[in-house]
C-alpha cells in the first residue's frame, strides 16, 4: 500500500456512491421527464402547431412557382396581371408568416425549454437540500455540481433541438410514406419495409449509445469531482508539491472522460453509415422495382418521376432523427443520474404531521429516550442510553475524540435519528417538528466555520435573514466581533470573497457564533465552536456566554475546560457511553475521568 | 455574488479569439481537414444523385431498356454507399481527435489552476473556474465539430449555387444578390450582441456553480439553521436570472432565425415574379425559370442555417474568451537553475520582509510591515498574536505561498526568492490550519508529505501524531479511503493527520498553524511529548494560541500589527509584555 502512494483506488464496484450509480425506481426517468413537461403541456401542442402551419408555409413556395408558370405566365400573356400579382401577394405572405412563424416558435420553444430547466434545477437542488450530512459527505460537492450543471445540460440540448426534429422526422415520414404508397403500392412496400431495418438500428443504437452516455456522465463527473477538490485545497496541494501526482491523476480520469466522448461520436458515426446505407439501398430498390414496372408498362413514367424526387425527400430527416437520438440518449443518461439523486430519501424526512412546541420561555426540556444510534456507515456508535436536561441547564460533554460527543449532538440538532429510540423537546419528537419549528428550539455551532459567498453580514444573517442592521451588529458585538469587523475594508459589507476580505479560522468562528446568536433558539449546541480562537476571544466569549446562555438550554462540547467552567452539569463520555455526570465542582474533586481531564488541562494552563 | 474578474471586451472580435484555439487544434488539423474536404465532397455527391436518378428516368426507362435498368440501380446503389460511407468517414474522422481537443484543453486548465498564485485563488469562486473547464470546453468541442465545418461547407455551397444562379440568369440572380447585404448587416448585428448576452449566460451558470458547491460545503450551517428554504430561495433567484438570459439569448436568435428565413423567401418571390413577367414577355423560357428556382430552393437550407451557426461560434468565442482568462493569468514565476552552494545552518531568517496582498487597496496599512525575525538552526520558535494580527499570512510566505511584498526571507543563508519553489517546498513541510484531507487512503495522505517514504516513516508519523490509535481502528487501516469521496473523519482525527503528513519527511524546516487547536486535552500532552522529539532535530516556526503550544517552543515572538513587538522566553514575555500576558491567560488589563 504504503509505496505506491500515486496510485488512485478510485473504483470500488460494490459500492454505488463511488460507482456514481445510484439506483432509481423503474420508470423514473420517463417519470421524471414527464412530470417535467406536464405542466407546459398546451404549450408544447401549441409550438408544435406553429411549427406545422410553418413548414406548411414553407413548402408552399414550390406549389406557387407551379401556378406562376401554369397560370400566371398565360394570363401576364392574355394581359391579366391578376395571377402574378397573386403570385406576389402570397409569396410575400408566405415568406413573412415562415419568418414571424419562426420567431415565435424560437421564442415559444425557448420559454418551454427553460422553465423545464429552472424547475429542474431547483428540484436538484431543493432534493439536495434536504437530504442528510452523510449523504453529502458521500456524494460529494463535485457530483452534485456535475447534476445540476453538465446533467442538466443535456437536457437543454434535447430539449432546444429536440422538439422541432422529432416534429419534423414524424411528420415527413408519415407523409411521404402515404404518398408513395399511394402513387405506387410496390414502391410505397419497399420504403415501408425499409422502416424495420432503420428500426432495429435505431434500437441497437439506442442501448450502445444509452451505455456509452451514462458512462459519459459519470466520467465528467468524476473530472468535476477532482477539479473542485484540488481547487478547495490549493494551499495543501502546493505546499505539499502535489501538482505533479495531480497532473496524473486528474490525466487518467480525463482520458476517461475523453474516451466515453469519442465512444459517443463513434456510436453517431456508425448510425449514421448504418442508416444511409438502408435509406440509399431502398432508393435504389424503389428505383429498379418503379423502372421495371414502367418498362412493362404496368406504371406511369411521370409517376415514377415524382416517385423519385419524394423518396429521396423521404430519408432526408434520418440524419435529424440521429441528432434527435442522440440528445435523447444523452440526456436520458443524465436523467437517469439526476433520477437517482432524486430517489435518494432524506436520512430525516420532513414530518407530515406537524406538532408545535408548547409555547415557554427560558430554554425547553431535553429528553434522550432509550436512544441508540449506529451510523450506516460504520464509525462511532452509541449503546442505547436514557438522559434528560432540564430547561435552561447548561450541559458540557467532555471526552477523547471519538468518544460519542458530536454523535450525541447531531443526534440533537437532529442531523440524524436515532436508529432506536427517541429525542424529545419538551416532550414533543424532534421527528414530528416541522423545520422551521425545530431550527427555532435547537441551533448547532460547529468548528468548521464555513462562510458563504457575500459579506459579512449576509453570513451573520443566515441566522434569521429578517434581522435588520442593528440586531446583526448586537449579535457580532455580544459575541465580541464587532471590533474586526469594522476593521475589515468595508466594515459589515465587507465581501469575504474578495479583496480584504480575508479573515482567519479565528474569526470565521466568531462569524459562526454571531450567526448562532441571532438565531436565538431555545436550545444552543456548540460543538468545539471556539478551538480557533486565542486566548482572549475565548475569554470574551465566555464572559458573553454568561449573558447569551441565560434563558436558553445549551450543551456545550470543548476540549478547553475553560468553556466547561461556566457549566452548571458535566457529561464525561468515553466509547458512546456517558461515565460521568455532575457538577464540575463536584467531579473536579473526585478521582474519575474529569479530575485528571481538568488536571492536565490545568497544567496546560501555565507552563 | 462571486466577482466576474474581467469584463468582455467591448470590440473583439469573434474570428481573433476562434483563432486563439489554433496551439490546440493544430495537432489535429490534418484530421479536421480532411473532414471538411470529404464533407464537401459528400454534398457535391448529394447533388449528384439526383441527377443520375433524372438520367434514369429520361435514358434506361423511357428507353424501356432492362439493362440500362439495372445499370442505374447499381449506379445509384453505389453512389449511395459511397454518399453513406463518406458520412461516417467525416465523423469517424473527428470523433477521437475532438474529444482530445477538448480533454487537452482540460487538461492545461487544470495544470495551470494548479500553479497560479494563491493570491489568484482567493479572488476567483471555484464555481467558475469549475464551469470553464466544463461547460464552456463542450461548448468549444460543439464548434469545432460543426459550425468550423459547416460554415465552410455551406459557405462553399452558397458560392457554387450563386455562380450557378447567375449562369443561368444573371439579372434574376442580381435579385436574389439583394438579400445579401441586409443579411451581412443583421448578422453582424446580431453577433455582437448575442456574444455580450452569451456571455452574461455562461457568467451565470458559473455563479450558480459556486452556489451548488457552497451549499454542499456548507451543508452543517444550512441544516443547522434549518435554512433550505432561503438557501433554495437563492438559488431560485439566481436561476431565474440565468433562465432571463437565456430567454434574451433566444429572442436575439429567433429574430436572426426570422430575418434569415423570411428575406431571401422574399428575394425567391421577387425573382419568381420577375421571372414570370420575363417568361410572359418570351425573354425567358420555362425551363430556365423552373432550373433556376430549384437551385435557389435547394439553397435554402445552407443559408438558414448560418443562423444557429453563427450562434454556436459566437459561443463557442465567448467560451474560449473566459478559457483563456484563467489561461492569460501568469503562473507563480520560477527562479529556475540558481544553483547555491548547500548553505551553512542558520535557521530561518527573516529581514524587513514587509507584506501587502497584491489586490488590496494602495492606502490600507501592510498586513506584515518590516518583520524581523531569527530562528536559530534547531530551534523552535513560536509565533504568538492576537486574531488576525497576521500570524497566519507570515507563515504562508516561508513556502512562498504568497511572496513578500519587501525584505527577503532567508533559510539557511539561502534567499527563498531566488530558490526553486518545488526545492523550496521540499524543505518546509506545513500544517495548515484547516487541515485537508484529499480523496484517497489514509496512508497516502500522510505520505504526501515525504518522497519516497515508506510504511516505517508512515506509523512513525502517525506514532508522533498521536493518530496510529484511531487509524488502526479504522475499517482498512492505513488503506482506508478518506476526504471528500471516502470516510469523514472528525475535526481532531484530520488534525493528527495533517500533522503526521507534516512531520513524515523529517523536514528540515517545519511550519505548524495552531497545529493542535482541535485536540482534547490527553491527545494534546501525548502529542506534544512526541512533537517534542520532532522538533529537537529541525527549525520549527509554530503559529499559538495557547500556553500548552507555546511550551513546545524554545523562544516566542509576539506579532502585533504586523510587526514583531518582542522575542523572548515564555517567561520573560510574560513578565515584560503586558500584551503576551493578556494573550496568553485573557486576563490583566486589556491593553491593545
Amino acid at each position: 500500500m504504503t509505496d505506491t502512494p500515486a496510485e488512485p483506488t478510485h473504483e470500488s464496484p460494490a459500492d454505488p456512491f463511488d460507482r456514481d450509480d445510484l439506483p432509481a425506481p423503474r420508470g423514473a426517468t420517463g417519470g421524471l421527464l414527464r412530470d417535467l413537461l406536464s405542466t407546459h403541456r398546451t404549450r408544447v401542442v401549441i409550438a408544435a402547431l406553429i411549427l406545422l402551419v410553418k413548414e406548411a408555409a414553407v413548402q408552399a413556395g414550390p406549389l406557387l412557382v407551379a401556378y406562376a408558370i401554369d397560370r400566371g405566365v398565360p394570363a401576364f400573356r392574355a394581359g391579366d396581371h391578376g395571377p402574378v400579382i397573386a403570385v406576389a401577394i402570397g409569396y410575400l405572405l408566405c415568406a413573412t408568416l415562415s419568418g414571424v412563424l419562426q420567431y415565435a416558435f424560437v421564442r415559444g420553444a425557448a420559454r418551454i425549454n427553460q422553465d423545464v430547466l429552472l424547475d429542474l434545477r431547483g428540484r436538484i437542488f431543493r432534493h439536495a437540500q434536504l437530504l442528510s450530512v452523510d449523504f453529502h459527505e458521500r456524494y460529494t460537492s463535485g457530483r452534485l455540481i456535475s447534476r445540476s450543471t453538465t446533467d442538466v445540460e443535456s437536457l437543454r440540448e434535447l430539449l432546444s433541438e429536440g422538439l422541432q426534429e422529432l416534429i419534423g422526422v414524424v411528420l415527413s415520414f408519415a407523409s411521404i410514406s402515404l404518398v408513395l404508397l399511394w402513387l405506387d403500392w410496390g414502391i410505397g412496400a419497399v420504403a415501408v419495409a425499409s422502416f424495420v431495418p432503420l428500426h432495429l438500428l435505431i434500437r441497437l443504437y439506442r442501448r450502445r449509445a444509452g451505455e456509452v452516455y451514462s458512462e459519459r456522465s459519470t466520467a465528467i463527473a468524476g473530472v468535476i469531482v477532482k477539479f473542485a477538490e484540488t481547487m478547495n485545497g490549493i494551499r495543501p496541494v502546493r505546499a505539499f508539491r502535489r501538482e505533479r501526482a495531480n497532473d496524473e491523476e486528474f490525466a487518467v480520469l480525463n482520458h476517461r472522460h475523453e474516451r466515453s466522448n469519442g465512444d459517443a461520436l463513434l456510436e453517431m458515426a456508425r448510425y449514421v453509415v448504418g442508416s444511409r446505407l438502408v435509406a440509399n439501398t431502398a432508393v435504389a430498390g424503389m428505383c429498379l422495382w418503379g423502372a421495371y414496372r414502367v418498362a412493362d408498362g404496368t406504371l406511369e413514367l411521370g409517376v415514377l418521376a415524382a416517385a423519385v424526387l419524394y423518396m429521396r425527400r423521404l430519408y432526408d430527416p434520418i440524419d435529424r432523427l440521429g441528432m434527435f437520438l442522440n440528445s435523447y440518449e444523452s440526456a436520458a443518461a443524465s436523467l437517469a443520474k439526476i433520477a437517482g439523486l432524486l430517489a435518494q430519501e432524506p436520512g430525516v424526512p420532513e414530518t407530515t404531521a406537524p406538532r408545535e412546541l408548547p409555547a415557554r420561555q427560558g430554554g425547553r426540556e431535553i429528553t434522550f429516550e432509550k436512544v441508540g444510534f449506529a451510523y450506516r456507515t460504520g464509525g462511532e456508535v452509541l449503546p442505547r442510553f436514557d438522559l434528560t436536561i432540564p430547561a435552561g441547564q447548561t450541559v458540557a460533554v467532555v471526552g477523547a475524540t471519538g468518544a460519542g460527543k458530536s454523535t450525541l449532538a447531531k443526534l440533537l440538532a437532529r442531523f440524524y435519528d436515532p436508529t432506536e429510540g427517541r429525542v424529545r423537546l419538551d416532550g414533543v419528537d424532534l421527528r414530528d417538528l416541522a423545520t422551521p419549528e425545530l431550527r427555532r428550539g435547537v441551533v448547532m455551532v460547529t468548528q468548521e466555520a464555513f462562510l458563504f459567498s457575500g459579506t459579512v453580514a449576509d453570513n451573520i444573517a443566515i441566522g434569521r435573514p429578517e434581522a435588520t442592521r442593528a440586531e446583526i451588529e448586537g449579535a457580532a458585538k455580544a459575541i465580541g466581533a464587532h471590533d474586526f469587523i469594522t476593521s475589515l475594508p468595508d466594515g459589515y459589507d465587507t465581501d469575504v470573497r474578495k479583496r480584504g476580505g480575508r479573515i482567519s479560522a479565528g474569526q470565521r468562528q466568531l462569524v459562526a457564533f454571531a450567526r448562532a446568536l441571532l438565531a436565538d433558539p431555545a436550545v444552543l449546541i456548540l460543538d468545539e465552536a471556539t478551538s480557533s480562537l486565542d486566548v482572549p476571544g475565548e475569554r470574551a466569549v465566555q464572559r458573553a456566554m454568561d449573558t447569551v446562555l441565560a434563558g436558553r438550554t445549551a450543551v456545550v462540547i470543548a476540549h478547553r475546560l475553560s468553556t466547561v467552567e461556566v457549566a452548571d452539569r458535566v457529561l464525561v463520555m468515553e466509547g458512546g457511553r456517558i461515565v460521568e455526570d455532575g457538577h464540575p465542582a463536584t467531579l473536579v474533586r473526585g478521582e474519575g475521568h474529569y479530575a485528571g481531564l481538568h488536571q492536565a488541562w490545568r497544567e496546560s494552563l501555565v507552563g | 455574488m462571486p466577482e466576474k474578474p474581467i469584463p468582455p471586451h467591448p470590440d473583439r472580435s469573434t474570428v481573433r479569439v476562434l483563432l486563439r484555439l489554433w496551439p490546440y487544434v493544430r495537432p489535429v488539423r490534418n484530421r479536421l481537414f480532411t473532414a471538411a474536404i470529404v464533407a464537401i465532397v459528400a454534398s457535391c455527391l448529394s447533388l449528384v444523385i439526383p441527377l443520375v436518378l433524372k438520367w434514369l428516368v429520361d435514358g434506361p426507362v423511357a428507353d424501356r431498356d432492362p439493362g440500362g435498368v439495372w445499370l442505374g440501380a447499381l449506379y445509384l446503389l453505389l453512389l449511395g454507399i459511397t454518399e453513406a460511407v463518406l458520412f461516417g468517414f467525416r465523423r469517424w474522422l473527428v470523433a477521437r481527435p475532438l474529444s482530445s481537443v477538448e480533454a487537452r484543453m482540460r487538461a492545461d486548465l487544470y495544470g495551470r489552476l494548479q500553479r497560479l498564485p494563491i493570491a489568484f485563488h482567493d479572488r476567483w469562486a471555484s464555481g467558475q473556474l469549475l464551469s470553464r473547464g466544463t461547460t464552456d470546453l463542450m461548448l468549444v468541442r460543439m464548434f469545432l465539430a460543426f459550425p468550423l465545418t459547416f460554415l465552410l461547407v455551406n459557405g462553399v455551397t452558397i458560392l457554387a449555387g450563386y455562380v450557378l444562379l447567375l449562369a443561368q440568369d444573371w439579372s434574376l440572380g442580381l435579385v436574389l444578390l439583394t438579400p445579401v447585404i441586409p443579411l451581412v448587416i443583421v448578422s453582424n448585428l446580431f453577433e455582437r450582441r448575442y456574444g455580450a448576452v452569451a456571455r452574461r449566460a455562461q457568467d451565470q451558470v458559473g455563479d450558480l456553480t459556486t452556489v451548488v458547491e457552497e451549499s454542499v460545503l456548507g451543508i452543517r450551517i444550512v441544516k443547522g439553521f434549518g435554512r433550505h428554504r432561503s438557501q433554495a430561495r437563492a438559488f431560485r433567484a439566481l436561476s431565474g436570472e440565468l433562465r432571463g438570459t437565456e430567454l434574451a439569448k433566444a429572442r436575439l436568435l429567433a429574430m436572426i432565425w426570422a430575418v434569415i428565413t423570411a428575406v431571401p423567401e422574399l428575394a425567391i418571390g421577387a425573382a419568381l415574379v420577375l421571372g414570370t413577367v420575363q417568361v410572359a414577355d418570351g425573354n425567358l423560357s420555362a425551363g430556365t425559370l423552373v432550373a433556376f428556382l430549384s437551385t435557389a430552393l435547394a439553397l435554402r437550407w445552407p443559408v438558414e442555417s448560418i443562423g444557429f451557426l453563427l450562434a454556436m461560434s459566437q459561443e463557442a468565442a465567448t467560451a474560449t474568451e473566459r478559457y483563456f482568462e484563467v489561461m492569460d493569468a501568469a503562473e507563480e514565476p520560477d527562479t529556475a537553475g540558481v544553483t547555491t552552494a548547500a548553505g551553512t545552518p542558520d535557521g530561518v531568517r527573516f529581514e524587513g520582509v514587509t507584506f501587502r496582498y497584491p489586490d488590496a487597496p494602495e492606502e490600507t496599512p501592510p498586513v506584515l510591515d518590516g518583520i524581523d525575525l531569527h530562528i536559530r538552526p534547531g530551534e523552535t520558535l513560536a509565533l504568538v498574536g492576537g486574531t488576525g494580527s497576521g500570524k497566519t499570512t507570515l507563515t504562508a510566505l516561508v513556502p512562498r505561498l504568497h511572496e513578500a511584498t519587501a525584505g527577503r526571507i532567508l533559510l539557511d543563508g539561502e534567499d527563498i526568492a531566488l530558490m526553486e519553489r518545488q526545492k523550496l517546498r521540499a524543505l518546509v513541510s506545513m500544517a495548515f490550519e484547516e487541515p485537508t484531507l484529499f480523496s484517497a487512503s489514509v496512508g497516502e495522505n500522510v505520505l504526501m508529505g515525504a518522497e519516497g517514504a515508506g510504511d516505517p516513516e508512515l506509523r512513525r508519523a502517525l506514532d508522533i501524531a498521536q493518530a496510529d490509535g484511531f487509524v488502526d481502528r479504522l475499517p482498512d487501516g492505513t488503506a482506508t479511503q478518506v476526504g471528500e469521496q471516502g470516510l469523514s473523519l472528525s475535526g481532531g482525527q484530520r488534525q493528527r493527520l495533517a500533522l503526521a503528513r507534516a512531520v513524515v519527511g523529517r523536514p528540515r524546516f517545519l511550519v505548524l498553524d495552531d497545529p493542535l487547536s482541535a485536540l482534547d486535552v490527553h491527545t494534546e500532552a501525548r502529542v506534544e511529548a512526541a512533537l517534542r522529539e520532532v522538533l529537537r532535530e529541525t527549525t520549527a516556526l509554530v503559529v499559538a494560541h495557547r500556553p500548552s503550544t507555546v511550551m513546545l517552543a524554545d523562544r516566542v515572538a509576539l506579532l502585533s500589527r504586523g510587526r514583531i513587538a518582542a522575542v523572548g522566553t515564555h517567561q520573560e514575555l510574560l513578565r515584560s509584555s503586558a500584551e503576551y500576558a493578556w494573550l496568553m491567560s485573557g486576563e490583566g488589563n486589556d491593553n491593545r
